[in-house]
């Protein structure tokens, strides 16, 4: 894939952004993941994956399909348990809580660590407006200023000018890209430190998809992201960091995580060399 | 380029002739499929046919009244004959109701453990036995009520009246528990809880994958989920099984025979033993009737036939038009 | 290293969970024997609305405690569904064991070899036996067979196969016809046939309505098997020339024919145990009757129907026996179709 990308236009891509690495660690602890591994039933789908997502910044994972890259973020938010068979090993810590500790209530977890995911799911039943608030009713969150959070959800995710005159239609009426970024305001409603995006811009057309990568970079500033991508002009577009994952035969494993602009420029690994240079995936 | 002048052909029309034994094939498969819609017109028509002279006679009278009487002379004449189905229309209305109104919430209760609570190997179990429970022969239904359930069943009816007797229609005025509508009710409920949980069961294992995701990551509970996207999704379907199961129930025979006492008097009073039922009035009238009862009782055949296809066919209509609009 | 490492399920209820578990289960069956000892309220049903009243109220105020008010909600609809996956399975379990405990009795060698014509239902068990009955509904479903396989899976063909103009009626007249209530087929045959035409009670007169009730059956779970063969095997077929019946003869049919063979057993198990036409149709004989188109035959349901309305206790255990047969026959018919069904799956 993307195989006409000369490695040098990536790294340019990577090194236009504003540096933002140097400050990352000021926010906060954010989320570690300790040697985490995944299976379903007796495959081994994931081995070992140790990574530090420092509080705002985005983290990109690339690699190719098979890789073990969704399985890795689904274990984040624990939406990997509703697979039959499915098993884990391995810590998640959130603020340095270990998110899979006896005791702990998944459903807070979720709030804390949002989802988007590939295809664009408003809920059918429901208006703009009430999409976006759904976080809120499903977890029973009671809110006062639900008219603020509203205008700051859809604001912030980059649709409050498209859509605050008609918050009473169906979310289907929307286009795809407005579709997921409604998506994305849902997700932000509840409050959460991180998201997670899988693939989120793979059913969007470019011009959507440049419109999804701005709203990550104004909501990186006071959040977490972690994208998954199989697109890496975007992942040279978007994020501070990249790791680069990779299956050979065997379970998914993590090959290289570096900032950005060091993956495509000089990556350190000849395979993750190969991948972003096109050479091979 | 500019030169020429496009030319929109005419679209061609396609023709094939088909081979002499596709021609059979077709005009065989054809009347196999015709022959299923020939075969109701056939029943509304003979039905009609052979009551036409009752309905004739009763007027609009064989809806309204309740009567079922006919005395005939030694010759085998017909003196006087009065014939009215309307105790038998509410007690068949009557039953159908108590069945669905037990049935529904426990066959959507069922549903939803199947789909979302249960583990793989129970989940198969348990849908196993639900289908054969659905093969059961409906005198084994009949049988098991009359003498196992019916007991029980009489023991709850009790317990309502006596703690809830001044809801109206758990009150009485004689208090006979035995062969009540209720327990035809309790019995037909038991009989069309298989028909409504796998009906729910397919329509709420429909419900799109996505949402459901998409609810759990908000922090959804559960129940929190299945409330925002499987039951919003499967609502009609659900209520287009429950109707399947009251045309089925309405048309049910031989297990409401058994256990229900049948009684020639309008009663809304669930509790009271006594009840009617139109399918059960047929099995009831038929060893002993004359020429001119029987075609009274085609007539009644023909008002319970068209009562459960009204009621079919709606059914089948919100159920298709839910599996539709639902992807 | 990473090949030492253990697959875990940190999501399963951990030991503390459980033991909380177990502590609610036991004190709501406390309450329950407290309460029903302590109250006027007796009998199974008491034991059991306690329990499950006070297991679901306890469970939810556990979870409110820990979690708030949006688990507690989960935890009650966890109890709910629960209670109604048992009230579903309760009365399939009362009545296989109420058939297999008062049916057995009646289960003897003599059963399967004599019939009733020598004997009434009050005489004792020694006396006469339900081969008739079990000969009657043989030739019953049969027949039925014959006449309805060939009408059902041809309308199955016709609505996906040939796709013509009258599919969309035909699709749901068949749908309505399964709702046909059989006491209405019964006495159609009776109308249309019986009083015009034999003047008679016969094994065909019940057959004939039994198909009537069978067609349904048979369509519509032959469309759904048809429905599932890929469509690139028509494809495959056509280009290489075959004419359509050719491809539906040689190709479609054979892909289904497990399928199909589903939908067929399917229908018997349906029929097999039909009573109301059969009360008005077949005339039920107590002797082996093996001509169909002459003469009252007898059935299992008209069988246990006539035991069942004798009363006495000799007959109530026929009636359960007869039950038990009957039921036997359902199971095999189902487990075979299931064992069918599933192998066209794993294929």
């Amino acid at each position: 894939m993307n195989s006409t990308v000369k490695p040098s236009s990536l790294a340019d891509v990577a090194h236009a952004k504003p540096a933002k690495v140097s400050v990352a660690r000021a926010l906060g602890t954010g989320l570690e993941t300790r040697g985490v591994h995944a299976w379903f039933g007796k495959h081994h789908a994931l081995s070992n994956i140790s990574l530090d997502f420092a509080a705002g910044t985005v983290t990109a994972l690339i690699g190719p399909s098979g890789c073990g890259k969704s399985t890795f973020i689904r274990t984040i938010n624990r939406m990997h348990e509703f697979i039959s068979g499915a098993a884990m090993a391995g810590e998640v810590l959130l603020d340095g809580k270990d998110i899979y500790a006896p005791g702990i209530d998944v459903t807070k977890i979720r709030l804390q660590i949002g989802m988007v995911f590939q295809k664009p799911n408003p809920f059918p039943s429901m208006t703009i407006g009430e999409n976006v608030l759904s976080g809120l009713k499903l977890a029973q969150i009671k809110v006062h200023n639900k008219e603020e959070l509203l205008e700051e959800s859809l604001e912030r995710a980059g649709l409050w000018s498209e859509v605050k005159d008609r918050l009473g239609a169906h979310g289907g009426s929307l286009s795809g890209g407005q579709q997921q970024r409604l998506c994305i305001a849902r997700a932000l409603a509840v409050g959460p430190q991180v998201i997670l995006m899988d693939e989120p811009c793979s059913a969007l057309d470019p011009g959507s998809t440049l419109r999804i990568e701005e709203t990550i970079r104004q909501l990186s500033e006071t959040m977490t992201i972690i994208i998954v991508t199989h697109n890496m002009q975007q992942a040279a577009r978007v994020s501070d960091y990249t790791a680069f994952f990779l299956s050979e035969g065997g379970p998914g494993q993590m090959i290289e995580v570096a900032p950005t602009s060091e993956i495509f420029s000089r990556p350190k690994d000849q395979r993750t060399e190969n991948y972003v240079t096109g050479r091979f995936g | 380029m500019s030169t020429l002048e496009l030319v929109v052909p005419a679209p061609r029309k396609i023709t094939t002739e088909p081979r002499r034994s596709d021609k059979v094939f077709r005009g065989v498969v054809t009347a196999g499929g015709l022959s299923s819609l020939l075969l109701l017109g056939l029943i509304a028509i003979f039905l009609g046919y052979r009551g036409f002279e009752v309905l004739k006679q009763e007027g609009i009278g064989f809806i309204t009244q309740s009567d079922w009487a006919i005395s005939t002379d030694d010759a085998g004449n017909v003196i006087e004959s009065n014939f009215g189905l309307a105790a038998m229309l509410v007690g068949t209305i009557l039953c159908s109701i108590i069945a669905v109104v037990i049935a529904l919430p426990i066959s959507v209760f069922c549903a939803l453990y199947l789909n979302f609570y249960a583990p793989g190997w129970l989940k198969k179990t348990l849908v196993t036995v639900i289908d054969l429970m659905a093969a059961f022969p409906s005198i084994l239904f009949g049988i098991w009520g009359f003498l196992v359930l019916m007991p029980s069943v009489e023991y709850w009816a009790k317990l309502l009246h006596r703690n809830l007797g001044f809801i109206p229609v758990f009150d009485m005025k004689v208090p006979v528990f035995t062969r009540s509508p209720f327990v035809a009710g309790v019995v037909l409920a038991i009989m069309i809880i298989p028909i409504i949980t796998s009906v729910s069961r397919e329509i709420f294992s429909q419900a799109p994958l996505d949402r459901i995701q998409a609810a759990y990551a908000l922090g959804a509970t559960r129940w929190a989920m299945i409330k925002a996207v499987v039951l919003p999704h499967g609502r009609s379907g659900v209520i287009g099984g429950a109707m399947l199961g009251l045309g089925r129930a309405m048309g049910e025979t031989v297990a409401v025979f058994t256990v229900l006492n049948i009684v020639f008097q309008i009663n809304w009073q669930m509790l009271l033993g006594a009840g009617g039922n139109v399918a059960s009035l047929i099995i009831l009238k038929f060893g002993d009737a004359s020429p001119y009862e029987i075609k009274a009782l085609m007539a009644a055949g023909l008002v319970l036939f068209l009562l459960t296809l009204i009621v079919n066919g709606l059914a089948n209509l919100i159920v298709k038009t839910t599996g539709k609009s639902g992807r | 290293m990473a090949t030492s490492v253990q697959p875990t399920k940190p999501w399963k209820p951990s030991i503390r969970e459980r033991a909380n578990d177990v502590v609610i289960f036991l004190i709501s069956i406390i309450s329950s024997f407290v309460v029903v000892a302590m109250t006027p309220m007796k009998g199974k049903l008491a034991y059991f609305a306690i329990f499950f009243i006070s297991y679901a109220f306890l469970t939810s105020i556990f979870k409110a405690t820990q979690r708030g008010s949006a688990a507690a909600k989960d935890a009650l609809v966890n109890s709910l569904v629960a209670i109604g996956t048992i009230v579903t399975v309760i009365p399939a379990a009362s009545i296989l064991a109420t058939v297999l405990k008062k049916g057995l009795p009646g289960i003897s060698f003599g059963l399967f070899t004599h019939d009733m014509g020598l004997a009434t239902p009050t005489d004792p068990l020694s006396n006469g036996g339900l081969l008739h009955a079990i000969t009657g509904t043989l030739t019953l479903v049969v027949i039925a067979l014959i006449l309805s396989v060939p009408i059902g899976i041809s309308t199955a063909l016709y609505l996906i196969e040939i796709k013509g103009r009258f599919t969309a009626p035909i699709r749901f007249l068949v749908q309505a016809m399964s709702g046909v209530p059989s006491i209405v087929a019964g006495l159609f045959i009776l109308s249309a046939i019986l009083y015009p035409i034999t003047k008679a009670y016969s094994g065909l007169m019940g057959s004939l309505a039994l198909t009537i009730l069978m067609i349904p059956t048979i369509a519509r779970t032959s469309e759904e098997v048809l429905n599932l063969i890929p469509n690139e095997l028509r494809e495959a077929g056509t280009a290489l020339g075959a004419t359509q019946w050719r491809t539906v003869a040689m190709i479609v049919l054979p892909a289904a024919k497990s399928g199909l063979i589903t939908a067929i057993i399917l229908g018997v198990a349906r029929i097999a145990g039909e009573t109301a036409p059969i009360l008005l149709l077949t005339g039920g004989g107590d002797k082996v009757n093996p001509n169909a188109f002459n003469g009252p035959m007898g059935s299992l349901p008209y069988y246990i129907w006539k035991a069942f309305n004798a009363g006495s206790p000799e007959a109530i255990t026929r009636a359960w026996a007869g039950l038990l047969v009957l039921v036997g026959l359902v199971l095999i018919l189902f487990t075979s179709a299931r064992f069918l069904g599933s192998r066209e799956i794993l294929k």
